[in-house]
Formats: structure tokens, C-alpha cells, sequence
């Protein structure tokens, strides 16, 4: 209410352009993280109806803006406006009363709490001692206009990646909110989730709010969007309306030069099987059979691929091929040689290496610098060791010129790994698992999450490996992409391989079908 | 019969000071911060409780002044790890080691000096004349009563209101907290201070009405047992009701054994060996039902610190 009123009084006819008046403005924010500048002077004027795409590579900066504008970051230099005034939002809460939320890249949500516990936190009309319960009608109501699907006594820990997303945009609509910040809302939504997000963006941003959208991928921010602001390397590259531009304009835009698809799949010929998997059972968590007799082969040189929607047993697939899962029952063989329930450091000594579907907590220790993250499975041998030290110079150094090889941008290599953007631990993890010289590579959901530019690079090493002669397993719920470059492909759903074509025989259509039980 | 009755009402009685402190701890970590300070902060409510209530003649008055001095103790620790973010291990100890000099120093002159009033013991009528658990429970002094009360405000107010969910927000995940505009530093202030206060009147419990009297580090070790209990209690109020009064059982239970020509020594053991068991049994069950400590347990909240 206050706000609108504030609007409303507004009349400077600086802050007016066309019909729409300025809702948001910010000016020259800058901000730095030791020595990395993620924003470098940017300004960015957002009006109520319209959605507006932030457009970047990895590392652009995106988030770091948005979280500036929504309390969590401080600004180095750079103001802010809100409603024509000019603001100090000094937490989460300040933004939250001038009307800012957001939804953010990774949910944030208590695991442990209900939804209703979780959405009721951030509403300022529910008493302290109050009970959660009592919004569970306003959720319900709100959702059933939406046309979300949500139960507020689950906790946020039984529903799925979608689900805590959709839970935090009802918070978000909850707080009344006039700006919705959504960073990257679509990575792991699939086709028809990103549809119905969208239609919802449409309708909110329909009543007057401004809705602000992360993306990297460039059909999204053309398709979306009103107008769309792209950055680089913390600046401003570009503002454009989507009928203006082309894909091909706006890749360039985004990454400050010309884009040449180097991902393409060569035959090849294969060799001796590298790894096979007989009859494999294997438990999930819950002590339940995710794995339900799982058969398959893959060869030298070759790229496997299994396709499937999350959770239909993929992850433990991998962890029981990697060491870090016991099977209960079949056999996995690996060279010929039976290795079955072998520990993952034994796994990783004969040549298997891994890129795990966590990056953050599997892939990397994220405390620990750049440096030793690559040396994890290296610092062991003569190269780097005595027998009670580890001669860190060398692995400095070494450090340095896989960060250069593998163009990882990074300040130093003595910089905690967490650090990193996520496309530059992606790459990272890539560094270190190549450098071990692997026999077999098993890659999980390789691109998730990267730009363009980072993952032509993931799938471009690939591509070289399996050129080498190395095997490579894939598991990948991005079926366009796993066409594009693997040999064979095969199909995962409820624990069970429903048929393994090579890639020239494989029909997108079938798959899809395949892919949600329905074939 | 009468054994049972007996067997109970010392049980409440030595468990109390126990089931006070825990819950006071309990908070404190369900908001992410550990203080090992219990100790310290009972002794010292031990000691201000006994010499306020020496001089002034009113049990009240101590009990509210080793409240006070519970805050403030606590208070410390909040200050070291929230706002310096300094080590809670490091900070808790510290307290530990302060509130056993200090309340010595202090209290010298009331060493073994007996208290002038007495704690009432009010049975409360038609409770206590129930057959076994009346007499047990119901048959004590206010602070017994007041501890029931607390077990029963805490829990609801942690389970079932949006502060205990603010509480568990900020012990589970700072970040997410905060972005849902919750203000985590004052939370976790006021659930260390509400630990202090609880530590502080657990301590004049002692020396008020159990001992009644004042000698040094007269906690023997219970605020160390009360850290424990928090484990045992899965962070909840009412197991910590239950884990109090086995404890509370086992140290009365001590007199008896001892009477019975067993070793004082190994007796003296004995509640350290019961938490041992205890927290493996405790270790199971975690495990089991997928709770756990708090998961931004020990970790100090910086907002701009990468949260991946
Ligand atoms: N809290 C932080 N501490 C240290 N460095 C950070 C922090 N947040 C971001 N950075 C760094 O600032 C730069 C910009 O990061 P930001 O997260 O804003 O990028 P982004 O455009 O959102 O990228 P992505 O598409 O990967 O999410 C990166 O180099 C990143 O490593
Ligand atoms: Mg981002």
C-alpha cells in the first residue's frame, strides 16, 4: 500500500519514461571480492510489467548484483533507488520492506522446516508465536491462483529441486513483493516446468510487477523477456529489446566474441571394453532398490550415455561404479578385472575418474585452495612428495599451468576453491580428473549449469579424450545434448536400462517416451 | 509404594537443576551456537543465588539475581562467538573456567554457612494425592513446578510457533534465514541469554534448595552432564525431561549403592558412563530418524561469505 502510494506522489519527469514508471534504479554499483571485481559500475533501471532478463556468462557477475539489490551483499560504491528514493538496504529484511524478493540460484530454505514454517518466516503478519499453520489456507489459496501445486506440511527436505523453487516464489508472491528477482530459475526445470513458469511470470509481471530474470541460456532471455540487459565480466555489454536482436547477435554480446560450436561428434573407431556392468542391484539411501538389474558395456574411445529424469537411479548407478556405493548385488568389471565393491581411491589409482553430479561437496573440498583441489589425487605420488611432506611449491606450480590449460579464471591457485564461479570449478574438477590420465571417465550432468562458453569447453575435453581413447560414461537428463555427442545412448527409468541404441538409430520422440515410463 | 514414591521425588529432586540447565542449552544450540560455559554459568547462579538470598532473607530475589547473572555470563559468549564470530569451543571453556573462579573468590565467606529460609515445599492439591506419580511429582518446591513449566512453554514455542521455527531456521541454515528476513544474530543473543538465565537459576536451585548451602564448584560436573543430556534429548524439550530424571535417579540412586558397601569411586563414575551408553544408544536413533545437531551448529554467520 505505502508503496504504491509513493509512486503515486512521484512526478519527477526524470524517473519517467513512456507510461511505465521507474520502480527500481541502480547506479555504478561496484563490488569486489578480494580481488575479484564481480560488479565494475553497473546500472540498471527496472520498470513495474515488465520482465527483464540479466543476461551472462558464469561469472558475469548476475548474482552478485541481484544480491546487492536484495540486502545480502553491501555495495562497494554504487546507490540505489527505489520508488525515486534513494535507499541503504542493509539486510534481506530492508529489502523485503520496499517491496524486493527474490528467489535465489540455490533455494534457500530450511531443509528441516515444513513449507508453511518456511514461508511463514518472512511474513511480517504472522505474531512470533503465532503458529506457521495458520498461512496454510493463504498458501494454498495463492498456489491454486498460480496454478502451483504444493503441500505446506512437507518438509522441504522430501520435495524435489522444482518443488523448493516453486516454495520460494510463493514466499516471494507471499511478502506482496513489487520485485521478484528469480536468479536462474530454470536449470533444473524440465521442458514443460519452464512453461509453466514462464506463463506465471507472464501473469504477475501482467499486474504491474517487475520481474527480474537470470539467465545464461539465450533462448530463454530472447522468448521471455522485455527488454534484456546483458553483462560481461561485471559491466554492462549490452542493453536490447528481444524483437532486435538475433541469437547469433546476442551470443556475441554476451561472450565479446564470435561463437564457434567446436562440439561435434567424429565416429571413431572402438576398441577392447573398458568397463562392464553385469546384472547390477543396487540400495539408495532410503534402503530401497534403486538399481534393478542393470547391464552394459562401454568400450575405448566410445561416449556411453544414459538419458533419464533425475532420480530414477542414476546417482546410485554411478556411486556403486565409482566405489562410493555398495552393490548388492552383479558384478562391475573394470580392464577384465572383477571390481566390484573396490574402494573409490584403489577405483581412481587404476584409472577411473570421476566427474560427480555435486560438484560443491563431492567434486571439490571447497575450503581448500585451488591448488591442492587439483592436486587431491595427486599429491601422493614422488612428484609432489617426500615420504612425510608435501612439496608444495611444485604443486603450485604445477597448479598454475593446468589453470592455464584448462582456462580457469581464478585470482590465484591459493584461493579457497568455493570461490570460483560455478563453470570454473566445473572446470577444475575436469583439470584434475584428465590430469590422472583415466582409462574410463565417468561424467555426471558434465554442463549443468554452465553457459554456453564453459560447456562447448566440458564437452569439446570429451570429445578429445574419447579421442584418445579413453571410455567415457555419461549420465545426462539433456537428451539434445547427449544426441550431439555420445556413441550410444540408453535409457534409465525406475532402476532399469529400458534399451541402448547407438546414436544414429536413436529417435528423440522414442526416447522421450522412454524417459517417463511410457514406452 | 512408598519405595516407587520415594524413588521419584528424589529423582525430580536431583534431576531438576540437570533438566533446567539442558533446557536452557538446548535453545542456545538449536540457534546454532554451542556454549560449554554451562558450568560456569550454574556455579556462578550457585553462588549470587545463595548470597543474595543470605543477605536479603529472599529466596526470590536470589533466584532472579542468579538469573541476572546467568544473562550476563552468557552474554559474554554471545558477544565472543556472534558478534566476534571468535571460536565457541574456545569462548565456552573460557566461561567455564571463569564462573569456577569467580564464584569461589566471590563466596568465600559463605562457604558451608547454613541458609537462613527455606523454599517451601507446596503440594499441589489433587495432583499430589494421585497413587505413586502424585506424591513424586507434585509434592516440591516452586522451582520444580516452574521447570515443568518451562519443559512444557519451550517445547510448544519450538514446535509450534513461528519463533521456534525462526530458532530452528537459524540453527539449521543462517543464510536461508536471513534471506527470509530473519534477523539471526538477535536470535541467537536471545536463545544463548535465555541458556544463561536457565544455567544461572539451575545453579541457585543447588544451593537454594537441594544442598541448601554454598561450597565450591558445588556443581560437581552437572553442567558438563547437562551438554550431554542436549545430545541425549535429540534438542528436545521433552526428552530432556526424561533424560534429566534418569540421571537425577542415578545420582540419588548413588547414596543408596554406597550404603550397600559399593565403592564410592565407581559410583561417582557412574553418570559419566550412563551418557557414554547413552549417547551411543542416542547415536543410533539420530541416524535413524534423520535428526541431528543443528546443522549450522558451531559455525559463526557471515552474510556475505559464499553459501554454496
Ligand atoms: N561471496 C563471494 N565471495 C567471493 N567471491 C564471490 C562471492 N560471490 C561471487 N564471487 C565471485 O564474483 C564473481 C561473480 O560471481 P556471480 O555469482 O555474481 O556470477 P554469476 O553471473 O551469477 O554467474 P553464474 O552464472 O555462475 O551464477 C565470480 O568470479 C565469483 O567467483
Ligand atoms: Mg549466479
Amino acid at each position: 500500500m505505502l508503496k504504491l502510494k509513493l509512486i503515486e506522489k512521484e512526478k519527477s519527469p526524470k524517473i519517467e519514461i513512456g507510461k511505465a514508471r521507474l520502480l527500481v534504479e541502480m547506479r555504478n554499483i561496484v563490488k569486489k571480492f578480494y580481488r575479484v571485481v564481480a560488479n565494475d559500475g553497473i546500472s540498471l533501471s527496472i520498470y513495474p510489467g515488465q520482465i527483464h532478463a540479466l543476461l551472462g556468462e558464469n561469472g558475469a557477475g548476475k548474482s552478485t548484483l541481484m544480491n546487492i539489490l536484495y540486502g545480502v551483499y553491501r555495495p562497494d560504491e554504487g546507490e540505489i533507488y527505489v520508488s525515486g528514493r534513494k535507499v541503504s538496504i542493509k539486510s534481506p529484511k530492508d529489502a523485503m520492506r520496499l517491496g524486493i524478493g527474490m528467489v535465489h540460484q540455490h533455494p534457500r530454505l530450511v531443509e528441516a522446516l515444513s513449507v508453511a514454517e518456511n514461508i511463514s518466516l518472512s511474513l511480517t503478519d504472522v505474531g512470533v508465536f503465532a503458529s506457521p499453520r495458520v498461512i496454510k489456507p493463504r498458501i494454498m489459496e495463492l498456489a491454486r491462483k498460480y496454478g502451483m501445486k504444493v503441500n505446506p506440511d512437507a518438509k522441504i527436505w522430501q520435495l524435489s529441486y522444482s518443488e523448493r523453487q516453486r516454495v520460494e516464489l510463493l514466499r516471494v508472491l507471499m511478502q506482496n513483493a513489487k520485485v521478484l528477482i528469480l536468479d536462474e530459475p530454470t536449470t533444473m526445470l524440465t521442458s514443460s516446468e519452464k512453461k509453466e513458469l514462464f506463463s506465471m511470470l507472464r501473469k504477475m509481471a501482467s499486474e504491474g510487477k517487475a520481474v527480474i530474470f537470470i539467465t545464461h541460456k539465450l533462448e530463454e532471455a530472447l522468448s521471455v523477456s522485455d527488454i534484456i540487459t546483458v553483462l560481461r565480466k561485471g559491466r554492462v555489454a549490452a542493453q536490447v529489446a528481444p524483437e532486435e536482436v538475433t541469437v547469433e547477435e546476442l551470443a556475441r554480446l554476451m561472450l565479446g566474441y564470435e561463437m564457434i560450436s567446436t562440439v561435434k561428434r567424429e565416429p571413431h573407431r572402438y576398441d577392447g571394453v573398458v568397463l562392464k556392468v553385469e546384472n547390477l542391484h543396487v540400495l539408495g539411501d532410503a534402503g530401497v532398490p534403486m538399481v534393478k538389474g542393470v547391464s552394459f558395456e562401454v568400450r575405448q574411445g566410445e561416449i556411453f550415455t544414459i538419458c533419464g529424469v533425475a532420480g530414477n537411479g542414476q546417482r546410485e548407478l554411478v556411486e556403486a561404479i565409482t566405489g562410493l556405493r555398495k552393490v548388492a548385488r552383479g558384478k562391475v568389471f573394470f580392464l577384465g578385472r572383477d571390481v566390484t565393491n573396490t574402494s573409490p581411491r584403489l577405483l581412481a589409482d587404476m584409472g577411473v575418474a570421476h566427474i560427480p553430479e555435486d560438484r560443491i561437496h563431492v567434486g571439490i573440498v571447497p575450503d581448500m585452495s585451488v591448488a591442492e583441489n587439483l592436486a587431491l589425487k595427486k599429491y601422493r605420488s614422488p612428484e609432489f612428495s617426500t615420504r612425510f611432506t608435501v612439496m608444495y611449491d611444485k604443486i603450485y606450480e604445477w597448479a598454475r599451468s593446468l589453470i592455464k590449460q584448462y582456462s580457469i579464471i581464478a585470482p590465484s591457485e591459493k584461493i579457497p576453491a568455493k570461490h570460483l564461479s560455478g563453470g570454473n570449478i566445473q572446470r577444475l574438477i575436469l583439470a584434475r580428473e584428465f590430469s590422472g590420465e583415466p582409462r574410463l571417465m565417468v561424467a555426471v550432468n558434465p554442463t549443468y549449469g554452465l553457459d554456453v562458453a564453459a560447456t562447448n569447453f566440458i564437452l569439446s575435453k570429451l570429445l578429445e579424450a574419447k579421442k584418445r581413447g579413453v571410455a567415457v560414461l555419461m549420465i545426462s537428463e539433456d537428451l539434445e545434448q547427449a544426441l550431439k555427442v555420445s556413441d550410444k545412448i540408453a535409457v534409465m527409468y525406475e532402476g532399469q536400462l529400458k534399451g541402448i541404441f547407438p546414436v544414429e538409430e536413436a529417435d528423440i520422440r522414442e526416447i522421450e517416451l522412454m524417459m517417463v515410463g511410457v514406452k | 509404594m512408598a519405595a516407587t514414591e520415594e524413588l521419584i521425588r528424589v529423582a525430580v529432586e536431583a534431576g531438576t537443576p540437570l533438566l533446567l540447565a539442558t533446557l536452557g542449552e538446548i535453545y542456545a544450540e538449536r540457534s546454532g551456537v554451542l556454549n560449554l560455559g554451562v558450568e560456569g554459568m550454574m556455579l556462578m547462579g550457585a553462588a549470587t543465588g545463595f548470597m543474595v538470598t543470605f543477605v536479603t532473607h529472599n529466596p526470590l530475589l536470589g533466584v532472579v539475581a542468579a538469573a541476572v547473572v546467568g544473562v550476563l555470563l552468557s552474554l559474554v559468549h554471545a558477544f565472543v562467538s556472534i558478534t566476534l564470530r571468535a571460536n565457541q569451543v574456545v569462548s565456552g571453556l573460557a566461561l567455564t573456567m571463569i564462573g569456577l573462579g569467580l564464584s569461589s573468590l566471590i563466596a568465600r565467606k559463605f562457604v558451608g554457612l547454613p541458609l537462613p529460609v527455606r523454599i517451601p515445599t507446596i503440594p499441589i492439591p489433587g495432583l499430589s494425592q494421585i497413587p505413586i506419580i502424585g506424591p513424586g511429582f507434585f509434592n516440591h518446591d516452586p522451582l520444580v513446578y516452574f521447570s515443568y513449566a518451562c519443559v512444557a512453554i519451550l517445547w510448544y514455542v519450538l514446535y509450534k510457533t513461528k519463533m521456534g521455527a525462526a530458532i530452528r531456521a537459524v540453527g539449521e541454515n543462517p543464510a536461508a534465514a536471513d534471506a527470509m528476513g530473519v534477523n539471526v544474530f538477535l536470535v541467537r543473543y536471545l536463545c544463548v541469554a535465555l541458556g544463561g538465565g536457565l544455567a544461572g537459576i539451575a545453579g541457585a536451585y543447588l544451593s537454594l534448595v537441594y544442598a541448601p548451602m554454598w561450597i565450591e564448584n558445588m556443581t560437581a560436573g552437572r553442567g558438563w552432564i547437562a551438554i550431554a543430556l542436549v545430545v541425549f534429548a535429540l534438542w528436545d524439550p521433552l526428552r530432556a525431561m526424561i533424560g534429566a530424571y534418569l540421571f537425577g535417579g542415578l545420582e540419588a540412586a548413588q547414596f543408596t549403592l554406597q550404603a550397600r558397601g559399593i565403592d564410592p569411586s565407581l559410583l561417582g563414575m557412574l553418570p559419566y558412563i550412563a551418557t557414554i551408553i547413552v549417547l551411543l544408544i542416542g547415536v543410533k536413533e539420530t541416524l535413524r530418524k534423520r535428526i541431528g545437531a543443528p546443522a549450522a551448529l558451531c559455525k559463526p554467520y557471515y552474510r556475505e561469505e559464499r553459501t554454496l
